[in-house]
């Protein structure tokens, strides 16, 4: 592990190539007239796009909107599905109880909740974090579930036998034997979450980048309408790179082995 | 002192209507070291969670004086601790730090493990890990030792090197031992005592003592006879009577 060490040659030359050559690329495509300007905007309109929109400061505000929704969706799905998912995965009767209906809830689209999160929260803030929470909340407690259930039993009567006990094995042996596991699933809810957000804004928000993206719709402004998508998807990168720091931690890297 | 670290008096054990141990008696003595061979699924586990106070018997009494602790077949440590940290676990009645820090030292010097330290379980071998387990057991000042096949998931060499390592920690820190093994090989080199048990419902088939001081070799002519003489027991090895003032054996019916 330790000999492999990052090669700038091979790590950062290669992805760089192919990104100049997909812009080329698109260059290429829009200067060739096959689409009409307003339907493939060029990449010098999109980068003049982009300044604009970071003068007037609307796209700072419209992402610090999403992150703040994301956040706090994520971070109620967080504090209420781990509790619930130890609770479930300690108790196989509730678990046998509740694992049909939460199994259907995260089956179902949180964006089919949409009418009803506007119906009860409005348009805004309470309605998107309301649809964000459901999108996590369900794998979160699924997940956590398993992966209590799934602790062998040997490390609880080594616990026993070296004087572990009550509220210690939670956090000596439950936890850190499920962690993982949950940030694994943390990562796969957070691209899920923001992959939300967006639809979310789209109809039920009056700011934020999903919103953004149907106000440059409606104003034909298919040069913004680029900027937003870059942005987008480049901080739904940032969110995953950034979990994925957690899986770095010395402690959890047996789960990740072999 | 003459208390009985362990004792099991006609002990019992059903799983619904399955009989898996019966009426088995049993004393150990202190700093014995007992060792428990038979058939896979005979009901060896069942037995050390008897006498780790784990599992209860369906009958029978069990007398237990001190601490126990077991090491088990595989992966006992905690896969997110460190090799120190996971010893430490066997000091947590040390409170004084720097005591403690000693104590793991001298501990994982004693296993030959120096520099793994903060090694975590999967960076380690097999044997590796097995010997982390024993150094964990044996930190501090537990009394009962039980072990239930702990060098069956490696390699025979592996295997082969643990058991001198076993006797040795032993040797330094003894403890009252209870080996559970269908390795009747390693049975023979380590233990002062071999039970040998029958097939489920596990009863005590046979018992023999072994006084050659440990370590002993493989090869050592009491752990050879032990080994024949039980498989002599079981009945796959016939036995051989040398006969007198000759040199060849000749097998009795
Ligand atoms: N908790 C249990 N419930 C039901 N049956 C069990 C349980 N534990 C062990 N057994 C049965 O008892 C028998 C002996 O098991 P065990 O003690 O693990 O054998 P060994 O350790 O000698 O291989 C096996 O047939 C096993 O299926
Ligand atoms: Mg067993």
């Amino acid at each position: 592990m330790e000999l492999r060490r990052p090669n700038t040659t091979r790590t950062v030359l290669p992805p760089l190539a192919v990104t100049v050559g997909m812009i080329l690329l698109w260059q290429a495509v829009s200067a060739s007239g096959a689409f009409h300007e307003s339907a493939f905007p060029s990449p010098l309109a999109v980068l003049r796009g982009f300044s604009e929109e970071l003068k007037n400061g609307r796209l700072i505000n419209d992402l610090i909107t999403s992150l703040f929704r994301v956040s706090c969706g994520f971070v109620l799905a967080t504090a209420l599905g781990i509790p619930t998912g130890l609770w479930l995965g300690q108790k196989l009767a509730a678990r046998l109880a509740f694992l049909p209906i939460i199994n259907f809830f995260r089956n179902l689209s949180p964006l089919a909740w949409m009418p009803f999160a506007i119906l009860w929260f409005g348009v805004g803030d309470a309605s998107a974090i309301f649809l964000i929470f459901l999108s996590a909340v369900f794998p979160v407690i699924l997940a956590t579930m398993a992966a209590v259930a799934n602790i062998p039993t040997v490390y609880f009567r080594v616990a026993q036998n070296y004087g572990i006990n009550g509220l210690e094995n939670l956090t000596n042996v439950t936890l850190p034997a499920i962690l993982p596991q949950v940030i694994t699933t943390l990562r796969v809810t957070a691209g899920l979450a923001w992959l939300v957000v967006v639809a979310a804004e789209m109809i039920a928000g009056r700011d934020g980048l999903g919103f953004a993206v149907m106000d440059s719709r409606n104003g034909l402004r298919s040069d913004l309408l680029v900027v937003q998508m870059i942005v987008i998807g480049l901080i739904g990168v940032v969110i995953d790179r950034l979990l994925v720091q957690l899986t770095r931690i010395q402690s959890v890297r047996w789960g990740y082995e072999h | 002192m003459s208390i009985k670290p362990l004792r099991l008096e006609k002990v019992s054990r059903w799983f619904d209507a399955v009989e898996v141990l019966r009426e088995v008696s049993l004393t150990i003595t202190r700093g014995e070291f007992v060792a428990v061979v038979g058939p896979s699924g005979c009901g060896k586990t069942t037995l050390l969670n008897m006498l780790s106070g784990f599992d209860l018997p369906t009958s029978g009494s069990i007398e237990r004086a001190g601490e126990v602790r077991m090491v088990y077949q595989q992966d006992g440590l905690f896969p997110w601790l460190t090799v120190a940290q996971n010893i430490a676990l066997g000091l947590r009645q040390v409170k004084n730090a720097s005591e403690q820090t000693q104590q793991i030292n001298e501990l994982v010097e004693l296993i030959r493990l120096d520099g793994f330290e903060n090694h975590y379980p999967h960076q380690l071998s097999g044997g590796m890990r097995q010997r982390v387990e024993m150094a964990r057991a044996l930190a501090g000042d537990s009394d009962i030792l039980l072990l239930d096949e702990p060098f069956s998931a490696v390699d025979y060499l592996t295997r082969l090197r643990l058991r001198q390592e076993l006797a040795r920690l032993l040797d330094e820190r003894p403890r009252t031992v209870v080996l559970v093994t269908h390795d009747i090989e390693e049975a023979a080199q380590l233990a002062d005592r071999v039970i040998v048990l029958s097939e489920r419902p596990a009863r005590i088939r046979y018992e023999l003592s072994i006084s050659a001081p440990r370590p002993r070799d493989l090869t050592h002519p009491e752990v050879v006879s032990a080994i024949h003489r039980i498989l002599t027991e079981l009945g796959i090895e016939h036995d051989y009577e040398k006969t007198a003032g000759d040199n060849h054996f000749v097998a009795v019916e």
